[in-house]
């Protein structure tokens, strides 16, 4: 469904992309996963036919995002990262004068949005601008949907938004999957990748890699533990002077602690008592999306 | 009472019928680390307005950095750092400009600001890109610059509102360290996030709903309080 082959992407002397490819099928839910400034917000301007790639093409259901551009804009639906509402009009507003741009009415595609919009329908003559966050992006959710769209692409549409508004939105994601909509979206937010039926880890301009996110977390090289201790920072600089150690990161209240396969628990618990560090718990576990990702940009 | 950072006592705002903010009361003690979270809407950016002297309270009193938030807030000011996930450095100035401009709205002496200059840049290893413009630096860098100006007169207490917004996974992490290195030097931190795993690396941690506060205390404490296994599941269920 969406297609892209080596895309390049410069601004002056920025390399902003540098030679991405990854393949969406039909019905998926796919995750490009990277933090700000990792070319994300190019890549969607470009499949969105808003911006021309320096090298390579990109295709969705078979237009070519520089020939086909008016087709393109048909089939997409598109949610960018700032708020694409008219913060003057009214929710009810917003909702019919995206259906009329798009040549359709609301009633024609409610369907699509009536789970969504049914959350807004008691602020349906609230103007835009006087919603609060989790709001304004279902707004701008529903807005992209009206449409019917074929493929719907979603650019950061979590960020600045509180843990229960995020598990909302997920939820609204997967529902929509189950229509059969195909979906692309961004995000900073390394948890959110294990919603997705695939994943793409970007990185400057880079894919570091690309597949399903179980098997993303078994790609892991190390052996990895969690230490629970009294203090991270306490124990983040004991770990320095471990020899066994390959990296050691803050987890929340733990640490989370790479080491090669041989070594065994007793010999981090020693080190670190030999530090005056008490223990809580040391156990071995398995590795996170976020995990690997640090592991690709060392 | 003299090492505390803020007292809050039934501070209250309202706009108009709605109250953003309904009778919180809470004390920060010096060289904290105060995670204050919320959803959106509840209350957390009218809050830090009040006790950052922009807004005034409707009722209640509120000390913060020994001044009171209503009557004393130039005073307030000047004891108090600032930084929002929006930049507070200006992009066509360079990294020395935007160090020397700040020194000199936080009242520094000329000799003060070429001190504080050459010790930040040399504890972010940053002598490479000293007189590169701001909006030529990459995101995660430019986080940390903006943390280090903001304690750069050394404040009493910094407020950091989703100061890692976007960052990448490491940079996160680099970010954290530097607050705990504020933290261990006297400064209070007074931090916003969506990232629950930062919500507990705080030493306290708060969380507003819907104006009221409707908890406080430790990790451990809250964990235990709620009878959940992390942070992400008191937020959840202290949220809906």
């Amino acid at each position: 469904m969406i297609k892209v082959e080596n895309v390049i992407k410069n601004y002056g002397s920025v390399e902003a992309l540098k030679g991405v490819s990854f393949e969406v099928e039909k019905g998926q839910l796919y995750g490009l996963i990277g933090p700000d400034g990792s070319g994300k917000t190019s890549l969607f301007r470009i499949l969105t036919s808003l911006l021309i790639p320096t090298g390579g093409k990109a295709s969705v259901k078979g237009f070519d995002t520089v020939k086909d551009y008016k087709s393109i804009r048909k089939i997409v639906g598109y949610m960018p990262e700032h708020f694409s509402l008219y913060m003057d009009l009214t929710v009810e507003e917003n909702l019919q004068f995206f259906a009329t741009v798009f040549n359709t009415t609301v009633e024609e595609n409610y369907h699509l949005i009536e789970d969504i919009y049914k959350m807004l329908e008691p602020f349906k003559d609230r103007r835009a601008g006087a919603l609060s966050g989790g709001m304004k992006q279902k707004l701008a959710l529903s807005c992209a949907l009206i449409h019917k769209p074929d493929v719907l692409l979603l650019d950061e549409p979590t960020t600045g938004v509180d843990p229960v508004s995020r598990k909302e939105f997920w939820d609204m994601l997967r529902k929509l999957k189950d229509t059969g909509l195909t979906t692309l979206v961004s995000t900073p937010f390394m948890d959110d990748a294990e919603l997705c039926d695939e994943v793409a880890l970007i990185q400057n301009g880079n894919i570091l890699t690309i597949d399903t996110p179980a098997n993303v977390a078994a790609k892991y090289p190390h052996k990895l533990w969690k230490v629970e201790t009294e203090n991270n920072y306490k124990t983040l600089k004991a770990l320095d002077n471990f020899e066994e150690k390959i990296s050691a990161f803050s987890f929340g209240h733990s640490v989370h602690l790479a080491t090669n396969d041989n070594v065994p628990e007793k010999a981090i618990r020693e080190h670190l008592l030999k530090s005056n560090i008490k223990v809580d718990k040391i156990e071995p576990i398995k590795a996170s999306i976020e995990d690997v990702f640090m592991e690709l940009m060392r | 009472m003299d090492n505390k950072v803020i007292v809050a006592k039934d501070l209250t705002k309202k706009f108009g019928n709605f109250t953003a903010v309904d009778h919180i009361t809470f004390d920060v003690k010096q060289g904290e680390i105060f995670g204050f979270l919320g959803a959106n809407g509840a209350g957390k950016t009218t809050a830090i307005k009040m006790l950052t002297g922009i807004l005034s309270s409707t009722s209640g009193i509120a000390k913060v950095a020994g001044y009171d938030i209503n009557k004393e807030r130039n005073e307030l000011k000047k004891n108090i750092g600032y930084m929002s996930q929006k930049f507070s450095l200006y992009e066509d100035l360079t990294l020395k400009e935007n160090i020397r401009f700040y020194g000199g709205i936080y009242g520094l002496t000329k000799k003060q600001i070429v001190t504080k200059t050459g010790e930040l840049i040399e504890r972010l290893r940053l002598s490479h890109i000293e007189n590169t413009l701001i909006s030529e630096i990459p995101l995660g860098w430019k986080q940390k610059i903006a943390f280090s100006v903001a304690i750069l007169h050394h404040p009493k207490i910094v407020f950091l509102d989703e100061p890692t917004s976007g960052v990448d996974p490491i940079t996160r992490r680099q970010f954290w360290n530097l607050i705990y290195e504020a933290a261990e030097d006297g400064i209070t931190v007074f931090v916003t996030t969506h990232y629950m795993d930062e919500a507990e690396y705080c030493d306290r941690i708060s969380m507003m709903v819907q104006g009221k506060m409707k908890a406080i205390g430790s990790l451990h404490e809250l964990l235990e309080k709620y009878n959940a296994k992390d942070m992400d599941e008191v937020f959840l269920k202290l949220a809906r």
